[in-house]
């Protein structure tokens, strides 16, 4: 008698304090961040980790009232490793939203099972064409850019400087794929040749020789991580650099390749959807507390992870943290309150962004550091061009 | 298609094949003469690779870190010979590959702990950062040129010790018939440990020197091993000839498939489907000359025992 007692003291003593430990800390929002934490992409990743934790630093560690909890995991840029790590955040640890994927091959293989299991994925950095036409998904957002566009503003760029001998490379795989077609589509002039070089690839010698051949007026490339601080070293060491104008993407000539590469980058154009100088206390408070917390110069991939946090706080805050109703949550995010870092941002019904592109160029800063300066709007208001197949039904 | 081109590329051809010799060496001379296959041997090339970057940051010198590379590389070769590598010379090739790949996921886990997942920095030595003017008109990066006169003197030296030193004597007497050898009293044990010192100081030339053209990143050694596999099966298990040869041949076609192909098929099938399958054809043209060569010659194009 006395122990059943006992033991029903200790049932009801533990219940009650479950309840009040659930009443004092509610469930946490759980975020699942996949993305390329070692290999050669890996600065990219690391950026978007470092921004999106500055974000949730500043929101206080809290969204809608409720704490987060951001489960990382490293897909070594190989999208059968992406796969296993979503399947396993989605079934194991119930993530509420899913964010950090840097590389679009593995963006479209994580894609199928969280839209089937309905969770919303905040896109901070990969925007294939696949997911922006017919494609798109209702659980789908992109916070950064839909891949063509940064190409698109350089296509432009080189066409209004009067280049009309222009030699392409890009490597092969979809996020190569769409930022050759968006260079081209505002690209008019001749091409001197479209070269798709392999993914990863690192050693650029054979390309260069070609380029060295066909004696083109500009050269334009996206290799993005490591790939592109070879081929940028490479370029300057067979004496290119000089001779032929290299024009990039911002993800070519941003800050981590800068790092890598040093002195050979001063002086070279590239488009971005945001620059280091843009005036709005969002941006004010994100390129401060970086530099402040990491000590170096925030990327792009950097300030997209502070923006798909700071989009996602809102969404939560919209619905007062309450995840159950799917509909309210898509149309919380699809308003994009928030404050983004680059000013004016707003959703395209393909759950793409409406924004402006800059033109940048890196040069030194009072201290002699390069930096990307920013120099003016190639594009404004700009959408995407698959925006006009997207039904979202 | 101009002359410079084809003699760059013909250099490109030549610079990726002896960087793959140097590498191939040291796996030929293991699997010959120890029959052992040494999955191991990419993680040595990586070691060698970090080991320069390390030193070079530390000291500013590029040189000064290859010279610290090779011979810690090689320490660490020796070592792992005689503490691990031994024990499975008279296992079966199964055994062998599972123990060396084992060893492939232990230092993958050692360097990352040492020195993070990221990429480390390791930059051409500035005298040779820039191209160089062969002949009017023509340029060439510097730090390749170099990559090749390294290669080829590293080719020479390796001969002589091959073909003219008694070790070298030893060592074609273990490849072509290992018990033979020792019944007529070459010490083979420290045959062995000075073969694999050989071998990983081999490996720590080429992680230094293709450390700055390519990346010195964890598993870095795992893709070029399965180039060097594929050198030495062409060459021939056993032989340095065949490895210098076999390397060669997967360099220039490697660098030809890249080069050439594309302009070949965008005749044949124009530029959108060239651009397409170009890419793919090029990656598998050093597997078919692999199968080819296997087709005529199983045992590789101078095995070392025929």
């Amino acid at each position: 008698m006395q122990k059943k007692f006992f033991a029903f003291v200790l049932v009801v003593v533990s219940l009650a304090l479950a309840l009040s430990v659930s009443a004092q800390e509610p469930e946490p929002i759980k975020i699942g961040f996949i993305s390329t934490l070692s290999g050669p992409g890996s600065a990219l990743g690391v950026d978007a980790l470092d921004g999106f934790n500055l974000a949730i630093q500043h929101l206080g560690g809290e969204m809608g009232g409720r704490p987060v909890e951001v489960i990382v995991r490293d897909d070594t840029q190989n999208p059968d490793v992406g796969l296993q790590a979503a399947v396993e955040l989605l079934e194991a640890e119930k993530v509420d939203f899913m964010t950090g994927i840097i590389f679009s091959n593995i963006m479209l293989a994580v894609g199928t099972p969280v839209f089937e299991s309905e969770t919303f994925y905040i896109s901070l950095n990969a925007g294939p064409s696949q997911y922006a036409g017919a494609g798109c998904n209702p659980f789908f957002f992109n916070v950064a850019w839909q891949n063509d566009n940064l190409h698109e503003a350089m296509g432009k760029y080189v066409n209004d400087q009067g280049f009309d001998n222009v030699f392409i490379l890009a490597p092969d795989y979809p996020a190569g794929r769409d930022a050759l077609t968006g260079f081209k589509r505002f690209y008019t002039g001749n091409l001197a040749d479209e070269v798709y070089t392999a993914v990863n690839q690192l050693d650029f010698a054979v390309e260069i020789e070609l380029i060295r051949a066909a004696a083109p007026d500009a050269v334009f490339t996206f290799q993005p991580g490591g790939s592109g601080i070879n081929f940028i070293k490479q370029y300057s060491e067979a004496g290119l650099l000089a001779e032929i104008p290299l024009f990039l993407p911002g993800f070519s000539a941003d800050q981590d390749v800068i790092r890598a590469v040093g002195a050979p980058m001063e002086g070279l154009f590239n488009s971005s959807h945001w620059a280091l100088e843009l005036d709005n206390e969002a941006n004010v408070r994100f390129t401060s507390g970086f530099a402040l917390e990491f000590e170096r110069t925030p990327t792009i991939y950097a300030q997209q992870g502070y923006d798909a946090a700071m989009l996602i706080a809102s969404a939560v805050e919209a619905v007062g943290g309450d995840l159950s109703d799917k509909d309210a949550v898509r149309a919380a995010l699809e308003a994009a309150d928030f404050e983004s870092t680059r000013g004016d941002f707003a959703f395209n019904n393909n759950h793409y962004p409406i924004q402006d592109y800059y033109l940048r160029q890196v040069v030194r800063n009072e201290s002699g550091d390069l930096y990307n300066q920013l120099i003016g709007v190639i594009f404004e208001d700009h959408q995407d061009a698959y925006h006009e197949q997207c039904t979202m039904e | 298609m101009t002359p410079t081109l084809i003699v760059a590329q013909i250099l490109n051809g030549v610079q990726l094949g002896l960087m793959l010799f140097l590498l191939a060496a040291g796996l030929t001379l293991i699997f010959g003469i120890m029959d052992m296959i040494n999955l191991a041997h990419g993680s040595l090339y990586m070691i060698g690779a970090y080991l320069t970057a390390t030193v070079t940051s530390a000291t500013g010198s590029f040189f000064l870190g290859v010279g610290a590379a090779i011979i810690g590389t090689a320490l660490i070769g020796m070592a792992l010979e005689m503490s691990v590598l031994r024990q499975l010379y008279k296992r079966d090739h199964l055994s062998q590959v599972l123990a060396t790949f084992g060893i492939i996921l232990i230092v993958n886990e050692i360097v990352r702990m040492i020195w993070g997942a990221q990429p480390v920095l390791l930059n051409a030595p500035e005298v040779l950062s820039g191209p160089v003017e062969i002949v009017p008109g023509f340029r060439y990066p510097a730090f390749r040129l170099f990559l090749i006169g390294v290669g080829i003197a590293v080719a020479l030296l390796l001969f002589f010790i091959v073909n003219r030193t008694r070790v070298g004597m030893w060592v074609r007497a273990g490849a072509s018939n290992r018990e033979m050898a020792q019944a007529m009293g070459v010490r083979i044990k420290l045959l062995f440990t000075l073969i694999f010192g050989l071998g990983a100081a081999l490996c720590a030339v080429a992680g230094a020197l293709l450390g700055p053209i390519l990346s010195v990143q964890v598993g870095m050694g795992e893709s070029i091993l399965i180039l060097a596999f594929v050198v030495i099966v062409i060459g021939g298990i056993g032989s340095i000839k065949g490895a210098l040869i076999g390397a060669l041949l997967v360099g220039i076609v490697d660098t030809a498939g890249r080069a050439l192909l594309p302009l070949i098929l965008r005749d044949l099938l124009g530029r959108d489907a060239a651009t397409n399958i170009g890419g793919a054809l090029a990656s598998v043209l050093i597997y078919l000359l692999m199968a080819l060569v296997l087709f005529w010659k199983p045992e590789g194009l101078f095995p070392a025992r025929s």
